[in-house]
């Protein structure tokens, strides 16, 4: 078959003008980072898992297990418990179950907290081998992270 | 005379799609699409949680046009209720889902040009892509499930970083589409793929209710931008590309002069961004819709994107209808496919730009 040699002379313009382009590309800096080595920063307001806040006065969570997290959770994943003790007013909480194997990232519970006393984590490297590892205790995250 | 099966794991499906093919040599015969591998219920979902559960979702249901899904629905319990975003809300709205768009439509032009067997411009448009996700990150807290709109308003406002990077962008993709054009579209061998292949007619668009780009590739100008303005779109000044080829190129050609008049709306409506609060002030806490019926439409990357709803007045829906844009542009896959041969038919798939759990929701 006989190429005509319009097409010829077509086929060569457009394959020198995009190597053009990809020689320009080659002497621009690298845009990828070598990730396990090096890591990029999260934004402030990335949204991984939530955690419990401590209040910087009493050193304990701010969270006195009103629920109104676990009601606003379209997923189900929050169980909160809660004891009143003795001489104070509020309930203190005394279990908050995160099931992260449900938990979509929404931010629901953050919103609905009237006392801020949940916040988005900054992680993000959660693999894991087994499920019991997304269902965590984030009272006694707190509590560990205290000792 | 033969079947084959395409997908539902296969490269050029790009999500669980199969598509049974009954083949004639290299020709196809009849093609079928088999949806409903992803299919996860969201209609239903919608019927057992509050309103306000069910906004993740919405971002779930076309992952690549998270914005525009979310503003349909935050639109239609707004018109329900009766209630007015802010000003500010409302042009943050359409800067974020005007971002949304170009890079829904660089995921498309990688993955689209990856099905023609072009590696490269993979890279650059994800590249491109990259820019606007940190942009969106750095306000919303996540990189595609956004979630950022609130019946209302928006969950927070966007700072000076997020204005400087938008202007930002807008001056370095207008470069980059230049180059897309000499690297790409002036391409001899994508222009012998695209040019006159899978053709469809504006009849067959209406017949099967195919919107977006594709019905705007077929020569009718129809954008719901346009058709039913809503938000602040009236107040911008875009245009809306037609091509009336009706073939690969053609639906090629609008999405890549979209992505120029998205970069034209956002440059408009950040200059005009006005101060104030990014939420209104009457929005009760626990929300009861009035009974009835309301609908409202958005334009999203792929079409036209509905969402209707009915009330019974409580704090749950009685029935969300979602309206995609993906499943119609499908169903006249069929047809349009016929006596295609196979590689000209991965071709239509794609400038069809579908997002299976779009399709199958």
């Amino acid at each position: 078959m006989k190429v005509p040699l319009r097409d010829l002379g077509r086929g060569l313009w457009s394959l020198l003008s995009g190597m053009r382009v990809t020689l320009g590309q080659f002497f621009k800096p690298t845009v990828t980072v070598h990730y396990p080595h090096q890591a990029l920063k999260m934004p402030p307001r990335f949204r991984g898992h939530i955690e419990l806040v401590r209040d910087p006065e009493t050193g304990k969570a701010i969270c006195y297990a009103c629920k109104l997290c676990e009601r606003a959770c379209p997923s189900d994943c929050i169980t909160v418990e809660g004891v009143k003790l003795e001489g104070d007013k509020k309930k203190s909480v005394t279990e908050y179950r995160l099931d992260f194997t449900k938990c979509s990232l929404c931010g629901a519970c953050v919103e609905a907290c009237k006392s801020n006393a949940i916040r988005f984590s900054h992680e993000y490297n959660l693999a894991g081998r087994s499920k019991e590892q997304f269902i965590m205790d984030l009272f006694k995250r707190l509590e560990a992270e205290g000792k | 005379m033969f079947t084959l099966n395409l997908g539902p794991q296969h490269p050029a499906t790009h999500g669980v799609l199969r598509v049974k093919m009954t083949m004639d040599g290299e020709y196809i015969r009849r093609a079928e699409p088999v949806p409903g591998y992803i299919h996860r219920m969201h209609e239903k979902m919608g019927e057992n949680r509050t309103w306000a559960q069910y906004l993740p979702n919405t971002s779930r249901v076309d992952y690549l046009s998270a914005m525009h899904y979310t503003h349909a629905y935050v639109g239609v319990v707004e018109r329900a209720l009766g209630l007015k975003p802010p000003p500010r809300a409302e042009y943050i709205r359409v800067i974020t889902s005007e971002l949304n768009r170009i890079s829904s439509h660089l995921v498309w032009l990688g993955a689209f040009l990856l099905d023609l067997g072009g590696f490269t411009p993979l890279l650059y448009a994800f590249d491109d892509r990259e820019k606007i996700l940190d942009l969106l990150e750095g306000i919303t807290g996540a990189r595609l499930t956004y979630c950022y709109y609130r019946f209302g308003g928006l969950c927070n406002d966007v700072d000076d970083t997020f204005v400087r990077g938008a202007q930002e962008f807008v001056a370095y993709m207008r470069p980059r589409l230049s180059m897309y054009q000499t690297l790409v579209t002036d391409n001899i061998i994508l222009q012998k793929r695209l040019v006159g292949i899978g053709l469809i007619t504006s009849e067959q668009c209406r017949k099967y209710g195919a919107t977006g780009p594709v019905i705007r590739g077929s020569g009718v100008a129809y954008d719901v931008r346009r058709v039913e303005p809503y938000s602040v779109y009236p107040e911008l000044d875009f245009d809306i590309p037609v091509f009336p080829e009706g073939d690969s190129m053609a639906r090629y050609r609008v999405r890549m002069e979209e992505m120029a008049q998205s970069l034209r709306i956002i440059e408009q409506a950040l200059a005009r961004l006005p101060d104030g609060p990014v939420m209104a002030a009457n929005v009760p806490r626990v929300l009861k819709l009035p009974a009835g019926d309301y609908c409202y439409a958005v334009e999203a990357a792929r079409g036209r994107f509905m969402v209707r709803i009915v009330s019974d007045g409580g704090e749950v829906p009685y029935r969300v209808k979602l309206r995609t844009p993906s499943f119609s542009n499908l169903s006249l896959f069929e047809e349009t496919s016929r006596g295609l041969l196979l590689p000209d038919a991965i071709a239509l798939l794609g400038s069809l730009d579908l997002v299976i759990p779009d399709v199958d929701r």
